[in-house]
């Protein structure tokens, strides 16, 4: 894997429909850490992580790697849904990248990212046979398989329950450590303990406040006294 | 609620009891509502007419399968190409579909005679026929199915790097298969209506011609006789595209009935 970048997001504004979600956004992410960026519903923070991934162009402003090279082909990207094709095998789908590129396909790498991830006995399976936190390994896995410096993820375990997610989330730190990561996510819990970095996004025009972040390397125990006590004061600060 | 009703036995005798109380329906009607057999045969003369004049039916009933086969391989063909070109190129869905719609408004049934008298009293006007009846269905089914592709697929293809060609055979085609089949079931199920109503007008065999010929004879038997085996004849046929379907989409949930 090539040095994942640091983002700088100069001047960025976007607008939905006639209402402004960001007016001159400055902000640099980190590279090599993982930042979390939390915030309710609808403040804005989709918009953010679809202007990263080149989704959607800035309105305003720019969106560049700070190493000075394009963005584009360096991002991998994990939604709120696993976003399995159902008629695809699990082996097929952690290996769709290459397919929708034209690529070869290496079936030896994607059998060992899904060995990592704990599904090495469910390769040829339909992802319709498998639980909702089976078939976000899967995302993992492909995402792994995609193999990019800067990884996206829009609240990728929000669907599964809080034991499968916090198995997730071990799972992920460990895994995506060393990349450029974007999390996204509503779960103080979750900001806690895998956040390297956490930003507070709330308003509108949407504002990001650095929060702290709990002592420790990602990702930090369920139970660990920093991240329970950085929960509380976290729901608390979202609370106001 | 959803749930699985029933073996798979009871599936197969569920509609043939209801076809048996039709039968026995139409057999009172015959025998006690004072309805002449020329209007109405009973179902024993219908099945006795099916026996009795197999060597014209069985002729004729070939010669409507055929059309109504290569209406459908022709039509589903040409509708697919017409319904990924357009989800390719959106200037020829801008320009085309107006068209297609407007050929839905003109019934097709009043363009029977014209393509006798341009592709002749042979095969070629029933396939023709049935091509045209089943080209919408197909087009505008498969159009949807490639238009509705989950946004979030396309989102990670777009960071993927995928290019539009591999996005359409690997994301997208097959996505829209699901819709792209019940086009092709209600294709399967009108396309022999086609044919017929082609055969109607002026044929020399077929189904179609031989009822035509059958009801200025006041062979009234023998017309419900080709009506049942054009019946029997539609039903398998849909049955065997189901199955086939069915087994393409592999991926797909079972049929289960929803209460």
């Amino acid at each position: 894997m090539p040095a994942p970048p640091a983002i700088q997001l100069e001047g960025v504004g976007l607008d939905f429909g006639a209402a402004p979600l960001f007016r001159n956004l400055d902000l640099c992410i980190g590279a090599g850490i993982m930042t979390v960026l939390l915030g309710a519903s609808g403040v804005g923070k989709t918009s953010l992580l679809r202007m990263l991934g080149g989704l959607v162009a800035p309105d305003y402003g720019r969106v560049a790697a700070a190493d000075g090279q394009s963005l584009a082909g360096r991002v991998a990207w994990m939604g709120q849904q696993d976003l399995l094709l159902p008629w695809a095998t699990v082996m097929d789908n952690v290996m769709l990248g290459a397919r929708l590129r034209g690529d070869r396909v290496d079936r030896g790498r994607a059998g060992h990212l899904l060995d990592c991830v704990g599904l090495s006995s469910h390769v040829a399976d339909l992802p319709a046979t498998l639980s909702g936190g089976m078939r976000q390994r899967v995302a993992l896995a492909r995402v792994l398989y995609e193999d990019r410096p800067v990884v996206l993820m829009d609240e990728p375990f929000s669907a599964l329950d809080s034991v499968t997610r916090a198995r997730m989330q071990d799972l992920a730190g460990r895994m995506l450590a060393g990349r450029t990561v974007v999390l996204i996510t509503h779960d103080p819990l979750e900001a806690c303990r895998l956040a390297d970095r956490m930003l507070l996004m709330s308003g509108h025009p949407a504002r990001l406040d650095a929060m702290d972040v709990p002592a420790g390397a990602v990702p930090r125990a369920v139970d660990d006294p920093g991240v329970l006590a950085a929960q509380s004061m976290l729901l608390r600060r979202m609370l106001q | 609620m959803t749930v699985m009703t029933g073996s798979s036995a009871m599936r197969l005798l569920r509609p043939l009891v209801t076809l048996a109380g039709l039968v026995a329906v139409w057999a009172a009607l015959a025998r006690w509502g004072h309805v002449p057999p020329y209007m109405l045969p009973g179902p024993d003369a219908v099945a006795r007419a099916v026996w009795t004049q197999r060597a014209q039916l069985a002729p004729a009933a070939l010669t409507t399968l055929e059309e109504t086969l290569l209406g459908l391989a022709l039509g589903i063909g040409a509708g697919s190409a017409l319904a990924i070109g357009m989800a390719v190129w959106a200037p020829l869905r801008r320009w085309v579909m107006p068209m297609v719609l407007l050929s839905q408004a003109v019934p097709v049934f009043a363009l029977a005679p014209l393509l006798v008298l341009w592709f002749g009293f042979g095969m070629a006007s029933k396939v023709v026929m049935a091509v045209l009846v089943i080209f919408f269905p197909v087009t505008s089914a498969l159009g949807d199915g490639l238009r509705q592709t989950e946004p979030g697929w396309m989102d990670l293809a777009r960071t993927m790097g995928a290019t539009r060609w591999r996005v359409l055979v690997h994301v997208r085609l097959p996505a829209a298969m699901p819709s792209f089949a019940s086009g092709v079931r209600m294709a399967t199920a009108i396309a022999p209506i086609g044919a017929v109503v082609g055969e109607w007008v002026g044929a020399s065999s077929g189904l179609g011609f031989l009822m035509q010929t059958a009801n200025t004879r006041f062979q009234t038997d023998l017309m419900f006789a080709a009506l049942a085996v054009l019946a029997a004849m539609t039903v398998l046929l849909w049955w065997g595209v189901d199955r086939l379907l069915a087994r393409a989409l592999y991926w797909q949930p079972r049929h289960v009935d929803v209460d």
